[in-house]
């Protein structure tokens, strides 16, 4: 017995129970039955010219008028039957899609991983977590042969794999710069001239550079249009905005980067951050700076990844655990 | 997350008037919307933000858009009625500097 036969046995079995006894049984059965022929990939049409067959056996008088309108239903079906394979079709073009980005995700995440950096005066913490898969966000530190770090926190505005194509590109100018023009202003004044002639013209870039002198415990920064960080001042347990200006990296390429300075003492903390932290939206409206600065000092005393893993929770938590942006807070704190 | 852009021709000036939210789900539009007035050569366009509850960084590209495509056609932007909290995006993001802003203390237009 081949298949169609198999089949149209079965159809034939609960269509005529169902004429018999109308029970609930023989429509239970017709919806495993569906799923079947869905299954074997039989199409809408031929399931009418299955019905057709079996009622002819099960019921020889039927007027001929209602024989014929199945014809009818039949043709009318055959799109319907186009349709669907078409969905078919586009659902596993889709799943290969999905695929394909989430290999993408984890190439970014591989070839954007930085280290947080080792040095003995300085506890370093930093939590980046994107709102979808390709994040905008972007932080990165280098390591300089003198012994001093460059931190740089960047938002890639126009998300998604454009902005994670561009974040690669800045990688690698950043890592290719000569370890003679360390300076925050420098390094915002170069890649300001590479994003200008690279990048999509709707496209652009904030961020935030700063290097810290293990040895003077000078930190100095320059910001291209970023948003700003806070100072903690250990002795009075205050915290002070960290105001830089400057235009965002990609609009102007004559564009000029001030740099300025900051002494930590022990105990001092630099907090930088994305949008994704101070324009993060609540259920009442906008988190308040002074509701971000109370939860930071509530874990003031941990340590800096601690404080990042913790803040983070707790705007999470505010969100209701839907985060709109991107977060990503970076944490350094002298320690001795 | 909505949005509704008003557009409005005349002979000196194009004002577009923009009410709801401008973030990654609705830059898409007023992008295409504002545009290709952008394309025409020396187009003076007002662009009233008093409606805006909330924008983005995503927003802030558009303008910035806006910006350089009119600059390349000799026309000019202004950005009128920014609230407190629009003003301080673009006072951030150094575009303060360099578009002409009037928040809406100001009085606007």
């Amino acid at each position: 017995m081949n298949f169609r036969d198999t089949m149209l046995d079965e159809y034939k079995e609960i269509l005529k129970t169902y004429i018999n006894d109308q029970t609930e049984q023989a429509l239970y059965m017709s919806q495993k039955f569906s799923k079947k022929s869905i299954e074997y990939k039989i199409s809408p049409e031929e399931m009418i010219s299955l019905h057709k067959t079996s009622i002819m056996e099960i019921e020889p008088d039927l007027p001929e008028s209602l024989l014929l309108s199945l014809d009818i239903l039949l043709e009318v079906m055959m799109s319907y039957g186009l349709a669907y394979r078409e969905h078919q079709s586009l659902r596993t073009i889709q799943r290969e899609l999905i695929n394909e980005i989430e290999v993408a995700a984890s190439m970014q995440q591989t070839l954007l991983g930085t280290q947080i950096p080792k040095i003995p005066s300085m506890d370093i913490g930093a939590i980046s977590v994107p709102a979808k898969q390709m994040s905008g966000d972007y932080y990165h530190f280098v390591s300089h042969e003198n012994g001093a770090i460059s931190v740089a926190i960047a938002d890639i505005i126009g998300k998604g794999i454009p902005a994670a194509l561009c974040m690669s590109m800045i990688k690698y100018s950043m890592d290719s710069m000569p370890e003679d023009s360390q300076a925050p202003g420098d390094v915002l004044e170069r890649l300001n001239r590479v994003v200008e002639q690279n990048v999509d013209p709707t496209m652009f870039i904030t961020m935030f550079s700063g290097l810290y002198n293990p040895e003077t415990h000078l930190f100095s920064y320059s910001s291209a249009g970023h948003e700003p960080g806070f100072f903690y001042h250990a002795e009075t347990g205050e915290f002070e905005e960290l105001q830089a200006k400057g235009l965002l990296l990609g609009v102007d390429k004559r564009a000029k980067y001030r740099e300025y300075e900051r002494k930590l003492k022990i105990g001092d903390i630099i907090l930088l951050m994305s949008d994704g932290v101070t324009e993060c939206r609540t259920e009442e409206g906008f988190l308040e700076v002074e509701t971000l600065i109370g939860y930071i000092k509530k874990y003031i005393h941990l340590g800096a990844q601690d404080i990042a893993d913790k803040v983070y929770k707790e705007l999470e938590y505010l969100q209701d655990f839907q985060l709109r942006d991107d977060f990503t807070l970076i944490i350094l704190k002298r320690t001795s | 997350m909505n949005i509704s852009i008003d557009v409005q021709e005349q002979e000196q000036q194009t004002t577009i008037k923009i009410s709801g939210e401008i973030d990654a789900y609705t830059a898409p539009k007023l992008r295409e919307t504002a545009f290709p007035y952008t394309e025409k050569k020396e187009t003076n366009l007002v662009i009233d933000l008093s409606e805006v509850s909330y924008m983005d960084s995503t927003g802030l590209g558009v303008f910035v858009g806006l910006f350089k495509s009119l600059n390349a056609n000799d026309g000019t932007m202004k950005l009128v009625g920014l609230s407190d909290r629009l003003k301080r995006l673009f006072d951030i993001t150094g575009l303060a500097d360099i578009m002409n802003i009037n928040s809406g203390s100001e009085g606007g237009v």
